[in-house]
């Protein structure tokens, strides 16, 4: 794990809502390929720090860097890092007026279709310039191999073949309110596949779950990381920490009060908080 | 009996049919502006209001707060007034648009707070969806917000346009001849003799109106909902 790359970098991030401070200076290294859980007691600030990390919350103090930009300035185009960070809410929040196929293809379809117009626009700025250039400087226009239809029938073969891993390809035509929670999640989840994310953030995924569907939840997110997806999970399950996880963060009050790997954290706590905690979680 | 012999006598008179009819083509055409122009300002106006912050954003969402706040807390008749001796107080200037224009405006304010308040029924949670999954915010807004929202909105629009038709009535304060005015006219003058009839009949129509309105807001409201229960 120590040669990896570094693939998400937070130095002193930090965030306030008015007055309130919530995240107070977070250092944090991802490397690909980890598989970080989040703990602490609630309001601690955990799920503010994920959502931070794709800038649902922009921060207010710090830098995170990922694929070499700092996306936590507010003049990056956030919306192209957004398509390599996947997030899973605990509210499930697919899209209510679209069918399950739908709500997984719909961002695949729009981001490529939208690289499709770019590209055709480039070649005809290309085109007309080198109308004004010699012989040998002539630029090449760009090769486009995919069309509208395509891309379409490209992103719906995926996304049959995402539900036919979770097995609820027969719901692929179902709006989302006849689902039931679990089922709910594990669409949200391959949403978020579909993408092709480099880091994939979830946030208490399980949480608002009837217990007997967590189980299929934290399979499906045990089934991603063994895929070597990196992730972050803030969650209240610690057996499901302790399984998954290659690193555990404790938070404690806006900052990462201990963290280490599972055994370390959960069998030998070295800071009184978070033994306090495990004892009153476990 | 009297009473039924002169509704006999007020539907079979060519004269008084006309301006029956010349009142309500008034009171339609300036609904039909009206509601026009209120829908496309509230449109404007809501997406102002909702939109993100910024600096140049400010400015507008001042503006339209303003417009909102003033034009729902001043009497309609007053801004009418306002419209056809202030602002329009040009001799030939057609009546029938200072109304349209003065309903518009009017309408718009409540349009838009309608439009905002369903906006903002939409689960915040389906904005982020999208916004996590790298959609901008205008497709986010475009593809998975609005049409949620409109589902929302459609009988508070309904609602909007059955209040503008019969506040229309108030044309007849600058002078115009609509429905209304044209049920007094025909009581009062010619040898109608009477208030109660042409005004009950008048009632009838604006009732027929707005019936048939809200038949198909009905309509509509059920086509859009199919897609919740399948």
């Amino acid at each position: 794990m120590e040669n990896r790359e570094t693939i998400l970098s937070v130095r002193g991030l930090k965030k306030s809502f008015d007055k309130l401070e919530v995240l107070r200076g977070i250092d944090l290294d991802v490397k690909e390929g980890e598989k970080i859980a989040i703990i602490g007691p609630s309001g601690c600030g955990k799920s503010t720090f994920l959502r931070c990390l794709n800038c649902m919350e922009d921060p207010t103090g710090g830098s995170i860097i990922f694929d070499g930009v700092d996306i936590a300035d507010t003049k990056v185009d956030i919306n192209i890092h957004r398509e390599n960070i996947g997030m899973v809410f605990q509210q499930f929040n697919l899209f209510n007026n679209k069918t399950i196929i739908e709500n997984i293809m719909l961002a695949p379809v729009y981001v490529q279709l939208k690289k499709l117009k770019k590209s055709k626009a480039y070649n005809r700025r290309i085109k007309i310039s080198n109308l004004f250039r010699k012989a040998e400087d002539k630029k090449q226009p760009a090769i486009i191999t995919e069309t509208k239809k395509s891309i379409i029938k490209n992103a719906r073969e995926q996304a049959e073949r995402l539900l036919k891993q979770i097995g609820l390809e027969d719901k692929a035509n179902v709006y989302p309110s006849t689902l039931s929670g679990g089922q709910k999640q594990r669409i949200a989840i391959i949403r978020a596949l579909a993408m092709n994310p480099k880091v994939m953030l979830f946030d208490e995924p399980t949480s608002a779950l009837d217990p007997e569907m967590v189980g299929e939840v934290l399979n499906l997110i045990k089934a991603v990381a063994d895929e070597g997806m990196t992730m972050l999970i803030v969650t209240h399950e610690m057996g499901f920490a302790r399984e998954v996880a290659t690193r555990v963060l404790f938070m404690e009050e806006g900052k990462i009060a201990e963290e280490g790997t599972p055994t370390e954290l959960f069998d030998n706590p070295k800071n009184p908080r978070t033994v306090q905690f495990l004892k009153a979680v476990l | 009996m009297d009473f039924i012999s002169k509704v006999f006598e007020l539907f079979s008179t060519e004269k008084y049919m006309d301006m029956i009819f010349k009142g309500l083509g008034t009171t339609l055409s300036i609904t039909v502006v009206a509601t026009i122009i209120g829908l496309v300002l509230g449109v404007i106006v809501a997406f102002v209001s909702i939109a993100p912050k910024s600096k140049v954003m400010s400015v507008f969402k001042a503006i339209c707060k303003v417009y909102v706040t003033i034009i729902r807390g001043t009497p309609m008749a007053l801004q009418l007034f306002i419209m056809a001796y202030v602002v329009f107080a040009i001799r030939g200037f057609p009546k029938f648009l200072t109304a349209s224009i003065a309903f518009g405006i009017n309408s718009g304010a409540y349009v838009a707070e309608n439009i905002r308040a369903g906006i903002l029924s939409v689960d915040i949670g389906q904005t982020e969806a999208g916004r996590a999954l790298g959609l901008p915010y205008k497709a986010t807004m475009l593809k998975i917000v609005i049409p949620q929202a409109i589902k929302n909105v459609i009988p508070a629009i309904g609602n909007e346009l059955i209040a503008l038709i019969k506040e229309t009535s108030i044309v007849s304060m600058i002078g115009m001849y609509d429905l209304t005015n044209a049920s007094k006219i025909i009581g009062s003058g010619n040898n109608m003799a009477s208030y109660i009839v042409p005004m009950t009949v008048v009632a009838l129509f604006y009732l027929a109106i707005v019936y048939l309105l809200t038949f198909v807001i009905k309509i509509i409201e059920k086509k859009l909902r199919a897609s919740d229960r399948r």
